[in-house]
């Protein structure tokens, strides 16, 4: 009998019930982070010593979870994936991973990322590549990939995640898990190594909306040491869970998921929209009516452009704290600049100092105006006409990039360009601050798919709702890796 | 000199002491001997960390603010300096840039320079962090982590002083300010306050008033007391003279220079090309938060009584001389002393007397400030009805307040201990007269003729006494028995 590839509802009964122990359940996750370490390089540390809780009330007491390297954990080595932190051992406990341990979770490893957040192929880590555990030879997307294979697997029920573009609703989709990440300050970032501020969020990957529910439920709360963080102690995300949602209202976007748009469409494609279709009728059996609104294609096509240079510009500040000279392995030289930029050199992988200079380039006084400000405009923009779809629609519904996790030695230039907009649209949920989870909707090249729900700020509940009731015409709750033999 | 006027601008920069925490963090806002003993992780820019405004030191900005009559921003922001330096953890210093509004814009302060009045236009008053301090030794530096964070705040004039005098003059008023508005110590023995100074010559007779005509600026960097402000201004103008006689003032770009103490010069730093390019862009981790106007009304109606508010009272309700009444105000710790002592029912002459001539004196010489002085504000006027009662006199009250200084033990003690005590009786002393005179017929005579043994008879009466006799009593006594033979 294994647990691990439950939900969190049926484990905590079982714990309850005396079937199972806590510590029986960390071996059991443990085992099984060894083996999906093998196969698919998802951790950079597993607690070989992680110790069982007492069981109680609450579901999340006793069982294991997974926590993204970007969340800084007292005594445990946290890297961010990179090699500037590679030693580093924080003395301090993120916000939302000590709101966990009050529940009773236990952590038993750190998942690998794309190196501080920044990419989206679950690539660039310091530990190297992890793999997709559907598909070895395919990508997990990112950046929480190491949470997203875990989860996917079945090492635990769920793992934290962080999501500044897509970095947890992306990898759910290519993992054919849940991801969630509440409204902007729902959750604490305190502890949460920084990628861009405005656009980062704290969040789950999960099996099933219902774990989600409840592992965000622990997660977020007011925090003094996190401005931004806001007071939820009225909503209650699992408790509010139901599947009636009888005579909502949602809307998928024209330019971005009609067939239409596309004319030189791969089959896979092709494929993920039909299926996407399919999966909009379903809400027709809920009650809830589907409407498709357009959008500037003007503005949807600037998308990926704000999202580049808004993060670059945050992530080059936030970052320039990474000297070696307090934390981090400290570099020798004769003076404080050569220490700083040997360490800085040799510490991060090209793609992030490419993503700095890209940063800096739209902050200099020559170019800010016309690069900087002008994303900020734009951002506006974008948020302003979802907001106005808010106005209107319960949520917008819409599929997860262009078809299923990528292959390894696919070439990135070689993507269509005319799918930018299918692949980059998740970033306007980061713009706004809006809820938004994304749930498995079906099989594409026998691979998972995905499909996603984003609602106002503050209207979580609703967005679960529509997700939970949708994932129940659905048969992929709680699914793990199928594998092939 | 005569052919040139001078346009000097001050950046002043003045810690804000009287918080309990610093600006952004938690820790401990205070000056401390011991390094890094008042740090929390964000004042080291620990990966995670986040700043939270002490509302506090907004108060105290938002009250600097109003006292320079200038204008309160609707909303209060935060902005990011980007750059690189071992005293800066972060690799950004949180600051106020002029858009959108700093804590204060375009107010003015009229102050007096050698009994005239004179007003500076102010540009701009905004709140920051103070940065890490660094000592540089041969082969290595130290870092003290517990001035980073601490609060900062940074005025910014326009260029309308006119000779070095009148720039210590505006900074002594400012200092008097931040002090009686309870807002900083502003010490510069403890690196409170440093400045830049902006300083430019051009042909007199020309229209200051319009910027074509000003000359060349050039900025002096962190001079850290006014007596260096003084004589890097006056070491500048000489040199920027010495420049145009040359003839070759025109070729001199503007630049930024530091003031040396060794070599009692400016030395050239950088020039204006090399500027750096500090990347602005708003604090994201801080939401702009809207100053309601209650709270700033409450703030403006908590600033209390000024220096030259007090200097008025003292002039005009207790009549003091205006020399007197500037020497109690220039240090509110004098003036608080000086007020107390008056509550308590001193006579407001004698005790202006008491602290401009005797308590300030014994401070300078012993090079201690007042809240250091053994003798309190009590003690002070049981000294004062000590004399006024004549149970001392006058002459002992000063050897009195001597003794206490040293022995630090209350002036009632110290009376009693050394026996100090006034004869005031009519029949002791009158007695002790009768018995001199009658020893000295022939000096009786010679004072008849002229001669002065007066002071001869006033005299013996004292060492007969042991110095104890009221003066005044003894002389008049002396006359009337004189008279009588």
């Amino acid at each position: 009998m294994t647990y691990m590839d439950k939900g969190l509802v049926e484990i905590h009964e079982a714990l309850k019930s005396g079937k199972v122990t806590s510590q029986e359940l960390i071996s059991e996750s443990l085992k099984k982070s060894k083996e999906v370490q093998e196969k698919c390089n998802a951790f950079v540390t597993i607690l070989e010593d992680a110790k069982e809780t007492p069981v109680t009330e609450d579901i999340l007491s006793g069982i294991p979870y997974g926590i993204k390297d970007n969340y800084s954990t007292k005594g445990i080595l946290s890297t961010g994936s990179s090699n500037t932190l590679k030693d580093y051992v924080p003395f301090f406990t993120a916000t939302a991973i000590s709101n966990l341990e009050s529940h009773g979770a236990v952590a038993v490893n750190k998942t690998v990322m794309d190196e501080f957040g920044m990419g989206g192929t679950g690539t660039t880590g310091h530990t190297g590549i992890v793999k997709n555990p559907w598909d070895q030879t395919r990508m997990c997307a990112g950046s929480s990939a190491g949470s997203a294979a875990a989860v996917a697997a079945g090492v635990y029920p769920y793992a934290t995640g962080s999501d500044t573009g897509d970095s947890i609703r992306k990898p759910a989709a290519y993992c054919g898990i849940v991801g969630y990440k509440p409204t902007y300050g729902m959750i604490s970032r305190y502890g949460l190594f920084p990628f861009a501020s405005s656009l980062d969020h704290c969040g789950v990957l999960a099996r099933s909306v219902e774990d989600a529910a409840i592992v965000v439920d622990g997660m977020k709360g007011i925090d003094k040491n996190d401005m931004t963080s806001w007071d939820s102690s009225n909503m209650h995300l699992y408790d509010s869970l139901t599947k009636d949602i009888k005579g909502k209202k949602v809307c998928t976007i024209k330019e971005i998921a009609d067939i239409s748009m596309y004319p030189n469409a791969s089959s896979e494609l092709k494929e993920h929209l039909e299926n996407f279709h399919n999966t909009l009728k379903h809400f027709q059996d809920l009650g809830v009516e589907v409407e498709e609104v357009s959008v500037d294609q003007t503005l949807l096509n600037a998308l990926a452009s704000v999202y580049v240079v808004i993060s670059c510009a945050e992530a080059t500040s936030n970052m320039s704290n990474l000297t070696g000279i307090i934390f981090g392995p400290r570099s020798d030289a004769d003076n404080y600049i050569d220490m700083m930029k040997n360490y800085r050199t040799t510490g991060f992988s090209p793609l992030i100092k490419r993503r700095f200079v890209i940063g800096s380039y739209v902050l200099q006084a020559q170019n800010k105006d016309r690069y900087f400000h002008n994303a900020q405009r734009v951002r506006r923009l974008l948020v302003d006409r979802w907001k106005e779809i808010f106005k209107n629609y319960d949520a917008v519904i819409l599929p997860v990039g262009s078809g299923p996790a990528k292959k390894f030695d696919e070439d990135k230039d070689m993507l269509d360009h005319n799918t930018q907009v299918l692949e980059e649209h998740l970033q306007v949920g980061n713009f706004g601050g809006f809820p938004s989870i994304t749930i498995p909707d079906g099989f594409v090249s026998g691979l998972p798919v995905g499909i996603n729900i984003t609602g106002n700020c503050y209207d979580d509940i609703n967005v679960l709702n529509i997700a939970y009731a949708l994932e129940s015409t659905m048969p992929y709750k709680n699914q793990i890796v199928k594998e092939e033999h | 000199m005569e052919d040139y006027q001078v346009l000097i601008g001050l950046e002043m920069h003045c810690e804000i002491s009287e918080t309990k925490t610093k600006v952004f963090s938690s820790a401990k806002n205070g000056y401390s001997e011991e390094p890094n003993s008042h740090i929390r992780p964000v004042d080291m820019a620990f990966p995670g960390t986040l700043p939270v405004v002490n509302k506090e030191a907004v108060k105290l900005a938002l009250k600097a603010s109003m006292i320079l009559h200038c204008t309160q921003p609707e909303y209060m922001y935060f902005e990011r300096k980007n750059y690189y330096y071992p005293d800066l953890p972060k690799g950004f210093q949180i600051t106020q840039e002029t858009k959108p509004a700093p804590v204060g814009s375009y107010g003015y302060l009229d102050f007096e320079c050698k009994g005239e009045s004179k007003r500076v236009r102010i540009n701009n008053i905004h709140l920051e962090e103070d940065a890490a301090s660094t000592d540089h030794y041969p082969t290595f530096s130290t870092i003290d982590y517990n001035r980073a964070g601490v609060p900062l705040l940074e005025l910014v004039t326009e260029p309308d002083l006119h000779s070095a005098e009148e720039a210590v003059a505006f900074l002594e008023t400012m200092r008097s300010i931040y002090q009686y508005a309870g807002i900083s110590e502003a010490d510069s023995r403890k690196g409170q306050i440093r400045c830049d100074v902006n300083v430019s010559i051009m042909d007199k007779g020309k229209d200051a008033s319009n910027p074509k005509n000003w000359g060349t600026k050039v900025e002096i960097k962190n001079v850290n007391s006014f007596g260096g402000v003084r004589d890097a201004i006056n070491y500048e103008i000489e040199r920027q003279i010495a420049l145009k006689e040359d003839g070759t003032y025109d070729e001199m770009e503007q630049q930024t220079r530091r003031w040396d103490e060794d070599t009692f010069s400016t030395i050239y730093m950088r020039s204006k090309v090399d500027a750096i390019d500090y990347k602005y862009f708003v604090e994201p981790n801080i939401p702009k938060f809207k100053l309601s106007p209650d709270w700033l009304e409450s703030i403006r109606a908590s600033i209390p009584e000024l220096a030259p508010e007090r200097k008025e009272k003292y002039e005009k309700v207790y009549h003091l001389s205006s020399y007197d009444a500037q020497v109690l105000v220039k240090e509110k710790a004098v003036s608080d002393y000086y007020e107390e002592t008056i509550s308590l029912g001193a006579d407001p002459k004698g005790a202006a007397n008491w602290i401009t001539s005797v308590i300030l004196g014994y401070l300078n010489k012993e090079e201690l400030e007042i809240k250091d002085l053994y003798l309190t504000p009590t003690m002070l006027v049981d000294l004062m009805d000590m004399v006024k009662s004549g149970k001392i006199s006058s002459k002992q009250s000063k050897e009195v307040l001597n003794k206490v200084l040293e022995e630090k033990k209350a002036p009632k003690e110290i009376v009693k201990k050394l026996g100090v005590t006034q004869i005031s009786d009519d029949k002791t002393i009158r007695d002790i007269v009768v018995k001199v005179l009658d020893e000295h017929p022939d000096l009786i005579e010679d004072h008849r003729k002229g001669k002065n043994t007066f002071d001869f008879f006033v005299g013996q009466v004292m060492k007969a006494t042991r110095g104890q006799a009221n003066p005044s009593l003894t002389a008049q006594i002396i006359h009337e028995e004189i008279d009588k033979r």
